[in-house]
C-alpha cells in the first residue's frame, strides 16, 4: 500500500510538470517559429497595416485553439458540460474551474507570440510606418509632395533596398522610432500580462480559497472517474471477448465430436493442460474450419452461462478443468490533473 | 517504511533545490533574454532617457513577479497568512521568514539584469547622453543649444550619418559607459557584501528563533502536499468505489428484468467477476447508456 501510495504520488506530481512541461515547449515552439518565419514586408500603403497586424494577432489566435486542442482534457470538460443532470447534481463552479485552468495554460504561447513580435518590432515597423511623425523627425514642408505620395514614400520605409524617401525622412530614423514604440509597447505588454498572473495567482487565498479547494478535489474526481471507468469496460471487454471466444471454440469442438462420433480419449494427466488449450482442434482442417466460421459467422454477443452451455447430451464427461480464478489485478497507479 | 521515509526525506530536501535550481534557471533566462534583445536607442531627445530607464527598470518588474509566480511557496505563505484561526494559532515570524525567503529569491534574477545592463552600458549611454555638458567635449562645444541636443541624442547610435566617424561621440559613449561599469561593480560588490555578512551575523542573532521559523515553515509546506496527495488518492477511492457499486446496481436491475436461471457459485470464477453479470450486448449499451445519461450519485 505504501508503495503504491508512493508511485500515485510521483505520478500526480509528474503529470503536473508534465503540462507545464507541454506549455514550455509550446513558448518554446512559437518562438521558434517566429524566427524561423520569413517575414516580407509588402511595403504599399493600404497592404501594410493588414499584413503587419495580422502577423501579430493571427498566429496567437491559431495558437490559443492548438492550446485547446492539445489538451486531453478538453472533451472532458465537454462530456460534463453537456452531460444529462440524471442523480448526480451538475457544479457550474466546478466547469469554470476546469474551463479557467485550460485557458491560462492556452494562454502562453499566444502570449509569448505577441511579445516576441513586439520586442522584435519588425510588425509594428511594417503596419504603422505610413503614420510616421515626419513634421517632427523629418523636412515635410521642404518637399512638394502630395498625401498620397508621402504615403507611397512612407510605406517603403522597411524596405530599405527600395526606399527613396531620405529627402523626407532619413531611414534609419523613422525604423528606430517606430522600433522603440514597438518594443516599449511589447514590454508594457509583457508587464500587463506578468501582473495579471500574478494577482490571479496571489488574490485567490485571500478570497475563496475554500472553494478553489472544492473545485479543485471535484475537477480531479472526474478526470480519475472517467479513467477508471473506461479502464474497467477495457477489462470488461477482454473478459467478455475471451469468454465469447472460449465458448466458439467450445462450441466449434462440440459440433466436431457431434459430426464425426469420435470418443474423446481421455488424455494422460501430464498433457491434459496442453490438449484443454487445443480446445478440440487438433488438425489441419478442422482449424481451418474454424477459421472459415470465424470470419463468416462470428458468434452473437450474447454469453451463455457455463452450467447451462448447449453439449450435445453426449459431454457425458462434464466440463473440462476450469483454469483457477486469475487473481484480480492490481489496478494502475492513477493520475489527474486539470 | 524506511524507503518511504527515505523518499520523503528526498522529496523535503528537493523541494528546496527545486527552489533553488528555479531561480538559478531564472537569471539564466534573464541574461539570454537580454543578450537576445535587440537594443535599439531611439536617437531622440525626449525618447531616449524613457527608452533607456525602461529598458533597464521594467524588466527587473517582470522578472521578479515571475519569481514570485513561479515559486510555490508564495502561495503557502499567503494562504498560512489569509487562513482563519480556527484552532490553530498563527505565528507571526513563521510567515515572515517564509516572505522573505521568498523574496529573497525572487530578487536574484532582476538584480542580475540590471548588474548586466550596467555592466554592458547600452542602457545608460542612451538614456543619459542628451545630459551630458557639451562644453567638456571638444565637437559638441561651439554648437548652438538645439542642435547640441540633437547632437547629443544620436550618441548612441553609431550608424547615424551624422555620428559615423566623429570621435566626440566616441568620447561621451565611452565617458559614459565607464560611469555605468563602475556603478555596476559597486553595486555588485555591495550585494555580495550585504550578503555575506547577512550569512554569516545571523547565528550571532535569533538563532532559536531562527530554527523554528524554518521549522515551522517547512511543516506548513510538507503539511499542505500531503494533504494534495491525499485528496488524490481519497477521489481515486471514491471513483473505484462509486463505479463498482454502478456496474453492482447496473447487475442488480438485469437479475429483475432478466429471467435466467441464477448461477451456482462455480465455473470460471475469476472471468465472471470482471464480468459483473453483464454478458451481452443489449446490456454493455444499457450500461454505458445509463453512465452517460445517468451518473451515479457521488454517495457511496
Amino acid at each position: 500500500m505504501d508503495k503504491f501510495r508512493m508511485i500515485f504520488q510521483f505520478f500526480q506530481s509528474n503529470q503536473e510538470s508534465f503540462m507545464n512541461g507541454i506549455c514550455g515547449i509550446m513558448a518554446l515552439a512559437s518562438t521558434q517559429m517566429y524566427s524561423a518565419f520569413d517575414f516580407n514586408c509588402p511595403c504599399l500603403p493600404h497592404y501594410n497595416l493588414a499584413y503587419g497586424l495580422g502577423i501579430l494577432l493571427v498566429p496567437p489566435f491559431i495558437l490559443f485553439l492548438l492550446g485547446f486542442v492539445l489538451n486531453n482534457n478538453i472533451s472532458m470538460l465537454a462530456e460534463e458540460w453537456r452531460r444529462p443532470q440524471g442523480q448526480r447534481g451538475k457544479d457550474p463552479a466546478v466547469l469554470r474551474y476546469m474551463f479557467c485552468s485550460m485557458a491560462q495554460r492556452a494562454m502562453i504561447a499566444p502570449a509569448v507570440w505577441v511579445s516576441v513580435t513586439l520586442l522584435d518590432g519588425k510588425c509594428i515597423t511594417c503596419a504603422f510606418c505610413t503614420l510616421v511623425p515626419v513634421e517632427t523627425l523629418g523636412n515635410a514642408s521642404h518637399l512638394q509632395l502630395s498625401q498620397g505620395e508621402v504615403q507611397r514614400v512612407l510605406a517603403r520605409i522597411p524596405c530599405k533596398e527600395i526606399y527613396n524617401g531620405q529627402q523626407l525622412i532619413a531611414n534609419e530614423v523613422a525604423v528606430r522610432y517606430l522600433r522603440c514604440i514597438s518594443q516599449a509597447l511589447g514590454w508594457c505588454f509583457v508587464l500587463l500580462m506578468t501582473t495579471l498572473a500574478f494577482l490571479v495567482r496571489s488574490l485567490r487565498p485571500c478570497f475563496s480559497q475554500a472553494a478553489f479547494l472544492k473545485c479543485r478535489y471535484w475537477s480531479h474526481y472526474i478526470d480519475i472517474e472517467r479513467k477508471l471507468f473506461d479502464e474497467t469496460c477495457a477489462e470488461h471487454a477482454r473478459s467478455f471477448a475471451k469468454v465469447c471466444i472460449q465458448q466458439f471454440f467450445e462450441g466449434m469442438s462440440t459440433d466436431l465430436v457431434a459430426a464425426r462420433c469420435h470418443l474423446p480419449r481421455k488424455a494422460p494427466a501430464d498433457a491434459a493442460e496442453a490438449a484443454e488449450k487445443l480446445l478440440g482442434i487438433t488438425d489441419w482442417g478442422t482449424m481451418n474450419m474454424a477459421l472459415k466460421s470465424w470470419h463468416r459467422c462470428k458468434p452473437p454477443l450474447h454469453l451463455h452461462p457455463p452450467a447451462l452451455s448447449t453439449g450435445n447430451g453426449w459431454a457425458g464427461e462434464g466440463q473440462p478443468p476450469t483454469h483457477p480464478s486469475a487473481p484480480r489485478r492490481e489496478t494502475a497507479a492513477y493520475y489527474s490533473w486539470v | 517504511m524506511d524507503r518511504f521515509r527515505m523518499i520523503f526525506q528526498y522529496f523535503q530536501s528537493n523541494s528546496e533545490s527545486v527552489i533553488n535550481g528555479i531561480c538559478g534557471l531564472l537569471a539564466l533566462a534573464s541574461v539570454k533574454m537580454y543578450s537576445s534583445f535587440d537594443f535599439s536607442c531611439p536617437c531622440l531627445p525626449q525618447y531616449n532617457m524613457a527608452y533607456g530607464l525602461g529598458v533597464m527598470l521594467v524588466p527587473p518588474v517582470i522578472l521578479f513577479l515571475c519569481g514570485l509566480i513561479l515559486n510555490r511557496q508564495s502561495l503557502v505563505m499567503l494562504e498560512e497568512w489569509r487562513r482563519p484561526q480556527g484552532r490553530r494559532k498563527k505565528d507571526l515570524a513563521v510567515i515572515r521568514y517564509m516572505c522573505s525567503s521568498i523574496m529573497q529569491r525572487a530578487m536574484v534574477a532582476p538584480v542580475v539584469w540590471i548588474i548586466v545592463t550596467l555592466l554592458d552600458g547600452k542602457c545608460l549611454i542612451c538614456a543619459f547622453s542628451g545630459s551630458m555638458d557639451p562644453e567638456k567635449f571638444v565637437g559638441f562645444a561651439n554648437v548652438s543649444t538645439v542642435q547640441v541636443q540633437q547632437l547629443l541624442a544620436k550618441v548612441p547610435c553609431k550608424d547615424d550619418e551624422l555620428m559615423r566617424n566623429n570621435t566626440s561621440r566616441k568620447a561621451v559613449s565611452r565617458y559614459l559607459r565607464c560611469w555605468s561599469q563602475a556603478l555596476g561593480w559597486t553595486i555588485l560588490l555591495i550585494l555580495i557584501i550585504a550578503a555575506f555578512l547577512a550569512r554569516w551575523l545571523r547565528p550571532c542573532f535569533n538563532q532559536a528563533t531562527l530554527l523554528q521559523a524554518r521549522h515551522w515553515s517547512n511543516y506548513i509546506d510538507i503539511e499542505q502536499k500531503i494533504f494534495e496527495e491525499t485528496c488524490c488518492e481519497h477521489s481515486r477511492l471514491f471513483a473505484h468505489k462509486c463505479i463498482l457499486h454502478f456496474f453492482e446496481s447496473m447487475r442488480q436491475e438485469i437479475k429483475l428484468h432478466s429471467f435466467s436461471l441464477p448461477k451456482e457459485g462455480e465455473g470460471a470464477e475469476g472471468e465472471e467477476d470482471l464480468l459483473r453479470g453483464i454478458t451481452d450486448q443489449d446490456q454493455v449499451n444499457k450500461l454505458l447508456k445509463s453512465w452517460y445519461y445517468e451518473k451515479p450519485p457521488l454517495d457511496v
